[in-house]
């Protein structure tokens, strides 16, 4: 036993080796958290200001309208007299009548999608992720309540938990040529909404399922009891006591799986997404059911498309970022309608 | 019957026993109809046997105490009185009967959902729905159909008045029930199973996790609905037990060691076991 000083002297800024390993621990740690921050701040300031400069402008109404309702166009880049011009189709059509001698003499170099706007993605893209969400809601949440609350532990149950994780390892291309296989082939489908919506609605299933099974079981098993202690049957006290009070789960769940719908590319470009469509999905329907049987233009699909399958200059690039732009904040729109609804419920269903 | 009934040479008193109010001399009738009849039950879960061989007699009208050391049984025999051990995996009872009114429960022609509308629960941890007051009550009458809102209305009115608890929230019926106090919502849990008029009621530890005047309430409430109800009460506390059954059975490692009247578990209880319990000396 030592003096008291001294023991007092120990207390005080004593350097131990295991010390330095926690202090050098911690720099690790925080510089592993700044350069996952960093990354994302770089990515996003660079769609932030490139993409805003294409979808927002200087003058009223401050937002690039033509760019957000008009269907992508090809731009073409002549000089006239002097002046060098970049007119989408419409516009470069009616210039070229008005013009018509002069222009014969003038070489114009033409650049696909880089005129017009993206109207006709965003729709597409909203369409397939509503319609996929949907499927994959009513499919998933069946599934979970009958895995969680109904099936008894055994292997077959277990094999099945097992294939529905697996599922979610697969690949989206496989997703894509699964759906062309299946649906757009066996099923003739073809190119269209329908075969799009179910292959993406199998492709975040196992996200839906595992998630919502979760959120079944964070339910108090109180419930469940006093429901059936009252003569419910097990179908009741699921559909009245168990179930609503996952709900806010189940939708965090589809925030996750809104994000991977509207994102996949692969999925769809085998399924239902067209490079190019003229018709909007309401437009030229000749039965209500042919909404379901047409192939639409999507988001991820256009990026793709832009990204590398035309010739890449400065007309190109104002389109990719500003599509890129639009899409994040789709998504973000699509998600936050999500997580309105969710925060809703919890307060509806407080526990 | 109960096989631990031989008398041995009861162990010397305690030195210093504790003080126990009993019940002022329930009037026990011996002619009250035995409601429920437990005959030489066996359970197990999975393989590991849970209950031996468990023999008694619940009389009508009457508040039956299941006592006990944690892990004895008391509570496994409880739920299987309404067959929630069928809620458990591998869960079941492997020999005897239990038989309500005459009929085995167990009776595979017998309908659970029927039963359980007969044998009401009142759980230990209290758990109302997070719905309202009043929802909370109609739950039961609800989902069999009940959709009349003048006799949902008089329900919710009859049961709250039964569990003494009208006049405390008749001004906030569509207010959350999780709103309310520990000792309220346990009571809202004997009001919403009363909604349904069982004739059994079952409550496993009702006042464990309430506070000494909301524990004084709830065993009044339970003084009053034996008028009309049979009920299972299962307790860790022993006073409890002697203030508001009529008999008492006291249970040990899954076997019924002895069942009798109240009075005669706590005064003069036969069995060495059951008398070291009463008097704190275990358990």
């Amino acid at each position: 036993m030592s003096a008291p000083t001294t023991t007092a002297a120990a207390i005080f800024n004593r350097s131990t080796p295991a010390k330095r390993v926690e202090q050098g621990a911690f720099w690790l740690l925080r510089l592993a958290t700044y350069f996952v921050l960093l990354s994302a701040a770089t990515i996003f300031i660079d769609i932030g200001w490139k993409g805003g400069r294409v979808v927002f402008q200087k003058q009223a109404p401050f937002i690039n309208v033509p760019f957000l309702t008009e269907a992508p166009e090809t731009l073409s880049v002549f000089e006239f007299d002097g002046k060098k011009m970049a007119l989408g189709d419409r516009a470069f059509r009616q210039f070229s009548a008005a013009h018509e001698e002069k222009m014969k003499h003038v070489a114009v170099e033409t650049y696909a999608y880089s005129a017009g706007g993206i109207f006709p993605n965003i729709v597409g893209t909203v369409l397939l992720v509503f319609g996929s969400i949907t499927i994959a809601l009513v499919l998933g949440v069946l599934s979970a309540v009958y895995l969680s609350e109904y099936a008894t532990d055994g292997p077959f149950i277990r094999f099945l938990r097992l294939s529905i994780v697996n599922l979610a390892g697969v690949p989206s291309i496989v997703f894509g040529l699964f759906g062309a296989g299946l649906f757009v082939l066996t099923f003739k489908f073809g190119m269209s909404l329908l075969s799009g919506w179910l292959t993406l609605a199998f492709m975040v299933l196992p996200i839906i399922i595992t998630a919502s099974e979760e959120a079944l079981k964070a339910v108090p098993k109180g419930y469940r009891e006093g429901s059936l202690a009252l003569g419910a049957t097990k179908f009741q006290a699921i559909t009245t006591n168990v179930l609503p009070y996952a709900l806010p789960g189940i939708l965090t769940s589809s925030v996750l799986a809104i994000a991977r719908v509207a994102g996949e590319t692969a999925p769809i470009m085998f399924t239902a997404a067209f490079v190019m469509r003229d018709e909007l999905p309401w437009q030229g329907l000749s039965k209500w059911t042919d909404f379901f049987f047409q192939g639409v233009m999507a988001l991820p699909y256009h990026i793709y498309n832009v990204a590398s399958k035309i010739p890449q200059n400065e007309y190109t690039r104002d389109v990719q970022y500003g599509t890129v732009f639009v899409f994040l904040f789709t998504v973000a729109a699509i998600a936050m309608t999500a997580v309105i609804l969710r925060q809703r419920l919890r307060k509806k269903y407080k526990w | 019957m109960v096989t631990t009934l031989a008398m041995p040479e009861p162990v010397a008193p305690p030195a210093a026993p504790r003080p126990v109010s009993v019940a002022p001399a329930a009037p026990v009738n011996p002619a009250a109809r035995a409601v429920i009849e437990i005959d030489d039950v066996d359970f197990c879960y999975g393989a590991s046997k849970a209950l031996h061989d468990i023999t008694l007699n619940i009389q009508e009208r009457q508040v039956t105490a299941f006592i006990g050391p944690s892990g004895c049984g008391k509570s496994t025999l409880l739920r299987c009185l309404n067959r929630m051990n069928d809620l458990i995996d591998g869960a079941k009872v492997t020999a005897g009967q239990i038989r309500i009114d005459g009929v085995n429960i167990y009776d595979p022609r017998v309908d659970v959902i029927e039963l359980r509308k007969r044998v009401g629960m009142v759980f230990q941890k209290s758990n109302p729905f997070p719905k309202s007051i009043y929802d909370n009550i109609t739950y039961g009458l609800r989902i069999q159909g009940q959709k009349n809102k003048a006799r949902l209305d008089e329900v919710v009115e009859r049961s709250l008045r039964g569990a003494a608890l009208w006049d405390e929230v008749k001004d906030r019926l569509h207010e959350s029930a999780l709103g309310m106090s520990g000792g309220q919502q346990q009571r809202l849990c004997i009001a919403r199973a009363i909604a349904v008029e069982p004739e059994i009621i079952l409550m496993d530890e009702p006042c464990s996790a309430l506070d000494p005047i909301a524990t004084a309430k709830v065993e009044e409430l339970i003084h009053g609905l034996k008028k009309q109800f049979t009920i299972v009460i299962v307790t860790h506390n022993m006073q409890q037990a002697a203030r508001c059954s009529d008999r008492t059975a006291f249970f040990y490692l899954g076997k019924l060691i002895e069942y009798a009247d109240t009075r005669t578990i706590f005064m003069n209880p036969a069995n060495p076991q059951t008398e070291a319990y009463v008097s704190g000396r275990f358990g």
